[in-house]
């Protein structure tokens, strides 16, 4: 029987099937933050349960935390008790705990490869639905909701029905200033939010041959963007050698065990999908949204598309520009910007900040641009500092921050004001995303870096 | 038992014609920072209901006296964007026990059935037929019949089916939730796991 990379993990971690149910789906490791935890161990504690396996729990606080003095007690009580709750669980329960100021903390999706959390054929789960990011490592990871947390606490099971498949092939080389981003924000402009609905993609081709870890994983990431489940990659070379000795990879014998495993994590020949889409390398140029769902891209050169040239959801296409304050066929390239937000588990990792640092070097932020730099851990904080990149970001104007989801999703201080631009490297620009009536234009770092530097929106290989 | 069970549900239904309507609209983000499950309802739709001085915004449907019922209707792809279960029991919170649509998104599907709200998906006519008749007459009634597994408009008699799993249905029948389940196949999950290395 020939089978999909993604038939190879999911069949793995069966166990039971339920007829005309989904299957009891076994998980091999969980992560958790402070949001979408505490009411999951609230339940657990009411049904008077425990948690099965707390070495399969990894907990890190991110989405709600301070991105400045994060010394210092957090002011917004709320808040703070988000945090309590995480540790105290975490602590009551012996779930390992990466809090505030640990040097492990970071995004969740940034920390899980960083600690080998995240590995070739595993299944992973969280509740946000950007756990696609792990699908870079040949994993099956996808975000639940609070009531799967309780249950994978509870039994390290969820239920699930098992998703369709779907290939998509980009084949040739990357245009210059062309990112991982782009990529991913391409394919969605084409496929539509909620193109893949249903699916579970599989990337394939050249593109993602060539591309390294980080870049995958921000494919990866965005893959829930275009309605997908998540998305994953086959492990390779670059796969093994990136999750190599990190603190939860396996080592010495289980290492040669897993190592044999993981080769035979590939989608075998002639493996049949559901669907497929193929594309090419060339047809990708740096990219931008001019809308308020991530679908809602173009080429960062082109004009907004007309109302009937658009694929999906016509009837919040005028709210959406009105939204915006933009007209159809608007002109991208000079439209004016307030805010820079670089960071979030799309865009958060050390490549992006080297890319951001190549666009910036030598050049001064522009006066209007207020920019928040926010690393997605403090691995990736070090790393900017000891590569040198710090010298070259704060020399042009600008200031790195502390580790957190910060601007993603403006939970925390870090909120873009009413009315005005953001072009933001993470993952969503739905309506009041980064802010109540915040205007969100999702870019790739280099794209986000010539705003930076002019203030308009501006095609980086012009600069 | 996790929530109520359901098994018909006749009503009158409120009606949201946008597609794509995503979790963050349905609840932002600010409102998640709860470390209990309460109070959701009250930010169902939080910035399209109310305006920045929390006065209600009177051309939102939420906030329009003549629409009412225990049924959402809304358009395509419903419940895009992030996982947080926040939406759903936002929606349920609010008195909402079923959610009609001619598409869902994934997650915030399994969210609605995992917390006892019915995810209905029609064919995009019969979503049109449904708004059209609310429009015409917002008195209309909706009967949702999950034994049967049908949607009918009252006032006409117009019918459809809907999918959903035995599994699911019955769970939502008789108000039974996955962790039910999963705590009565404990010993084949812990075999499971033994032979499942870290
Ligand atoms: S950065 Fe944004 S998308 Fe990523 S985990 Fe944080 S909130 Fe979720």
């Amino acid at each position: 029987m020939n089978k999909t990379l993604f038939d190879k993990v999911w069949d793995a971690h069966v166990v039971q099937k339920i007829t005309d149910g989904p299957d009891v789906f076994f998980i091999d490791r969980h992560l958790i933050h402070e949001v979408t935890s505490p009411v999951a161990f609230l339940g657990l504690k009411k049904r008077g349960l425990s948690v099965l396996y707390p070495e399969r729990t990894f907990a890190t606080a991110d989405h709600n935390t301070p991105t400045i003095n994060q010394h210092l007690p957090i002011k917004d009580p709320l808040s703070a008790n988000q945090l309590q709750a995480l540790e105290d669980n975490s602590n009551e329960y012996g779930i390992i705990h990466w809090g505030l100021g640990h040097k492990n903390n970071g995004i969740v999706h940034v920390v899980g490869p960083e600690h080998g959390i995240t590995l070739p054929g595993v299944t992973i789960v969280c509740g946000d639905s950007h756990t696609s990011t792990h699908g870079a490592f040949g994993a099956i990871a996808f975000g639940i909701g609070t009531s799967e947390v309780e249950m994978v606490l509870a039994s390290q099971c969820i239920m699930q029905s098992k998703p369709k498949k779907l290939r998509i092939t980009i084949n040739g080389k990357l245009n210059k200033f062309v990112t991982p981003k782009d990529v991913g924000l391409y394919i969605i402009s084409q496929l539509t939010t909620s193109g893949a609905t249903g699916y579970f993609v599989e990337y394939a081709g050249e593109v993602f041959e060539d591309m390294t870890m980080e870049g995958r994983m921000t494919v990866c990431n965005l893959s829930i963007e275009m309605g997908a489940r998540g998305g994953m990659i086959a492990p390779d070379s670059k796969t093994f050698d990136y999750i190599k000795g990190r603190e939860f990879t396996p080592k010495g014998k289980d290492w040669d065990a897993a190592m044999t495993y993981w080769k035979t994590l590939k989608t075998d020949d002639n493996a049949v999908f559901d669907k497929e889409y193929i594309f090419n390398a060339s047809d990708i140029e740096p990219m931008i949204t001019y809308g308020t769902n991530p679908g809602m891209g173009m080429g960062i050169t082109q004009q907004i598309p007309s109302e009937n040239a658009i694929k999906g959801g016509k009837t919040s296409y005028e709210k959406s520009l009105n939204y915006m304050g933009f007209d159809q066929n608007d002109a991208m390239i000079g439209k004016k910007i307030d805010y820079v937000f670089l960071g979030s588990c799309t865009n958060g990792r050390i490549e992006d900040f080297r890319a951001f640092a190549s666009i910036v070097k030598g050049k001064k932020k522009a006066e209007n641009v207020t920019a928040w730099l926010v690393p997605g851990s403090h691995i990736v904080e070090n790393q900017i500092k000891e590569e040198g990149l710090l010298s070259i970001i704060t020399d042009a104007g600008f200031e790195l921050r502390q580790p957190g989801c910060s601007a993603c999703l403006a939970m925390n201080d870090d909120k873009v004001p009413a009315g005005k631009y953001a072009v933001s490297t993470s993952n969503r620009n739905f309506e009041g995303r980064q802010g109540q009536g915040s205007r969100t234009l999702l870019a790739s770092p280099i794209v986000v870096a010539a705003a930076a530097i002019t203030g308009v929106i501006t095609d980086p290989r012009d600069l | 038992m996790a929530y109520d069970s359901f098994k018909k549900l006749i009503s009158t239904a409120v009606p949201l014609p946008i597609e794509n309507v995503d979790t963050d609209q349905i609840i932002p983000a600010r409102f998640l920072k709860a470390t209990e499950r309460k109070g959701f309802g009250d930010n169902l739709f939080r910035d399209w209901r109310y305006n920045a001085d929390n006065s209600p915004k009177k051309d939102f449907v939420l906030n329009n006296p003549i629409y009412g019922g225990k049924i959402l209707v809304g358009g395509k792809n419903f419940g895009s964007g992030s996982s947080r279960e926040h939406a759903a029991w936002s929606v349920y919170d609010y008195g909402f026990r079923c959610v009609v649509s001619s598409f869902f998104a994934d997650i915030f599907k399994n969210n609605c059935l995992n917390i006892g709200v019915l995810p209905v998906q029609v064919s995009s006519n019969f979503l049109a037929e449904i708004f059209k008749a609310i429009y015409d007459d917002a008195t209309t009634e909706l009967e949702i019949d999950l034994e049967k597994q049908t949607i009918t408009l009252l006032s006409t008699g117009a019918k459809e089916s809907f999918e959903i799993n035995d599994y699911k249905k019955n769970n939502m029948l008789n108000g039974f939730d996955d962790i039910d389940y999963l705590q009565n196949i404990k010993g084949k999950i812990t075999s499971f796991a033994e032979n499942t290395p870290l």
